[in-house]
């Protein structure tokens, strides 16, 4: 064990840390409680006019944007985690009974995770274009006509189902990864003893595999439900700064697009404390979705 | 999509016929010869590779339609139905040159390249130094502190991105932004991680305590030993973090965003999308996709030579839940 005590030697190798963590990290934190209690705040100055409890709460949902915002973004988390998940596990686990090319098929679905999400988007949108996209001319293949995904006057649906699909293609890498890296790891013997007692495949599968990953899966479904919910550069990169389709812009804003249209506004009295009102209620939703993946994991994960 | 069911029928049936398959292994005598079990096998691993390519396919798409947009003429590209490959010998390389111009991506991509240099290197100095006091130091408070580093991770970045951005202000750097404010407002907020604290911990503990005693008795202070025999130890660590850093800095979009104040000291993201969002009229999808591919390529590049530390950081970070 480590006897000696270094209490003035360590808080030296902690200083560079714990200095910069101070300024960009615990103070923040400090400072979005704070500038969500004030009222009428201009950060130029650093003035505000008294306390309010709710009030910029109220600023922020009375937003013209807000429940568009809030559904958008909840509908961007409940359609492309539970799709990703389970694509991933199962991509995964047919990536794990194969021998031959496994490293290369690895390599390609690794791809999405090392690209720019701006990039990809603009590749995607131009998947999605209406004359000259890819989808659309598979969809022909079945004789379905061309559908406006992404061009001018888009409607929400079909704008929304791109994106979904971008999301989703974005998030499966790291998935995978995780997946794969957690399958390699589960003992042999669990599979061999299940052959001996003749469990068919999918009995394996959702009797074994699943329960050995359950707390990779538990890790994996609490962090991209956190990280769907911060859906916003994904949104850039397909449609720009203008957030949706031409002629309807702004169909696909979402929460975090929000926090950043009030700093963008910061010279606006009071902006930034709506910005960190809605990052609060930002935190508050995905700590939720924190908690309750916890209670369900009490019963389901084996560790 | 039809030929997808049909796989995956086939591999239902498979699934069925393979736990006949393993009976048949443990009671030979009752069931068939040999042959047929391996047949079945094989048209399983067919059903296998079937889908792996299929969804392979899927994630390679988006890249494929990137490229080949890119080497096609304006004629090309708005040719409906879209031209699936253009010969070779047509391939039309000026839309690089185009894109080039239609913003400054040298300019750009130097200014990525600074930020990351920057930024990554302090991440990794601080990152070593508390990481080491962490795992090797014992003090008072050490635990809590640990716990508060980790609590934060559980915090959205958007609570802090509003407060960075007044402080950012208030340092002078917004106002009158020269490159060296441009470059500190860029990085400052980046120059540590907890995240990669909590990683690099972890390589450092499996540093064993009688290598640190022996240290010790040859006389070798902590520093010598962090930087002598921690950091070799934790080399593979660090370098996975190095390189994380890095291509999160390549990434960046939001933050860089928000505090570049002159077209000058954007980063490659923000250069990417403005360039092609403001023209009005018809949008130049050709020379746009060059520039999406001027921006693709590199990381990718960066990717197959460094994959192996990359994959391995990557899935190290999943398995800590």
């Amino acid at each position: 064990m480590l006897e000696d005590q270094h209490n003035v030697k360590a808080w030296f190798y902690l200083a560079p840390a714990l200095a910069l963590l101070g300024i960009f990290i615990f103070y923040p934190i400090v400072n979005a409680l704070f500038l969500t209690f004030v009222q009428d705040y201009e950060y130029l100055l650093g003035t505000f006019d008294g306390f309010t409890l709710l009030g910029n709460f109220k600023n922020a949902m009375q937003d013209a944007n807000f429940s568009q915002a809030f559904l958008n973004t909840l509908f961007i988390t409940f359609v492309s985690v539970p799709i990703s998940v389970i694509v991933a596990l199962l991509i995964s686990a047919w990536l794990n009974g194969i021998k031959k090319f496994q490293g290369m098929f690895q390599t390609i679905f690794f791809l999405p995770y090392v690209t720019n999400a701006i990039a990809v988007g603009m590749a995607f949108a131009f998947l999605f274009n209406r004359d000259f996209g890819l989808v659309n001319l598979f969809l022909g293949f079945f004789g379905v006509n061309p559908i406006n995904w992404v061009n001018t006057g888009a409607n929400w649906g079909h704008a929304m189902f791109s994106l979904v699909i971008y999301i989703t293609w974005l998030g499966l890498a790291f998935k995978i990864m995780v997946f794969l890296s957690g399958l390699q790891g589960i003992d042999k013997q669990y599979y061999e003893a299940a052959r001996v007692d003749s469990a068919s495949r999918s009995r394996i599968f959702r009797r074994i595999t699943v329960p050995l990953l359950s707390p990779m899966i538990m890790y994996i479904t609490v962090t991209s439900f956190i990280g769907a919910f911060k859906a916003y550069t994904q949104v850039i990169g397909m449609f720009g700064q203008r957030l949706g389709p031409p002629g309807n812009d702004k169909s696909l804003i979402t929460v975090v697009a929000l926090v950043y249209e009030g700093i963008d506004n910061a010279a606006t009295v009071g902006a930034l404390s709506e910005a960190a009102a809605t990052s609060i209620i930002l935190f508050g939703v995905t700590l939720v979705f924190t908690l309750i993946n916890f209670q369900v994991s009490k019963t389901r994960v084996h560790y | 999509m039809a030929d997808n069911n049909k796989v995956e029928e086939k591999q239902v049936e498979n699934s069925s016929v393979e736990q006949e398959g393993a009976l048949a292994e443990v009671a030979e005598l009752y069931y068939e010869d040999e042959k047929k079990i391996k047949r079945k096998k094989a048209l399983r691993m067919a059903g296998l590779y079937a889908m792996i390519s299929f969804f392979a396919l899927f994630i390679i798409i988006p890249f494929y339609w990137m490229i080949i947009t890119a080497l096609k003429t304006t004629a090309q590209v708005e040719t409906s139905p879209p031209l699936l490959w253009i010969n070779p010998a047509e391939w039309k390389f000026s839309n690089f040159s185009l894109a080039l111009e239609r913003a400054p991506f040298i300019r750009y991509t130097l200014n990525t390249v600074t930020v990351a240099v920057v930024a990554t290197t302090g991440t990794v100095f601080t990152t070593i130094l508390s990481a080491f006091a962490f795992a090797r130091l014992n003090f008072k408070g050490r635990d809590a502190l640990f716990m508060l580093f980790v609590a934060t991770m559980m915090i959205p970045g958007e609570i802090f991105v509003i407060t960075n951005f007044i402080t950012v202000a208030n340092f002078g750097w917004l106002t009158e932004q020269t490159w060296l404010d441009a470059l500190m407002a860029q990085t400052a907020p980046f120059m540590t991680s907890v995240f990669y604290i909590f990683f690099l911990r972890q390589a450092f503990k499996t540093v064993p305590d009688e290598l640190y005693y022996a240290a010790k008795v040859d006389g070798k202070s902590d520093w010598q030993f962090l930087w002598r025999i921690m950091v070799p130890v934790g080399m593979p660590t660090i370098i996975t973090i190095t390189i994380l850093n890095a291509m999160n800095t390549w990434n960046a979009y939001l933050w860089p965003n928000l505090i570049s104040m002159k077209q000058e000291f954007k980063l490659v993201s923000n250069g990417l999308r403005d360039a092609f969002s403001t023209s009005a009229g018809r949008p130049i999808y050709n020379e746009q996709m060059a520039a999406a591919m001027i921006v693709t390529i590199p990381l990718i590049i960066v990717f197959l030579l460094l994959k192996k530390y990359i994959m391995r950081g990557v899935s190290r970070s999943g398995i800590k839940g």
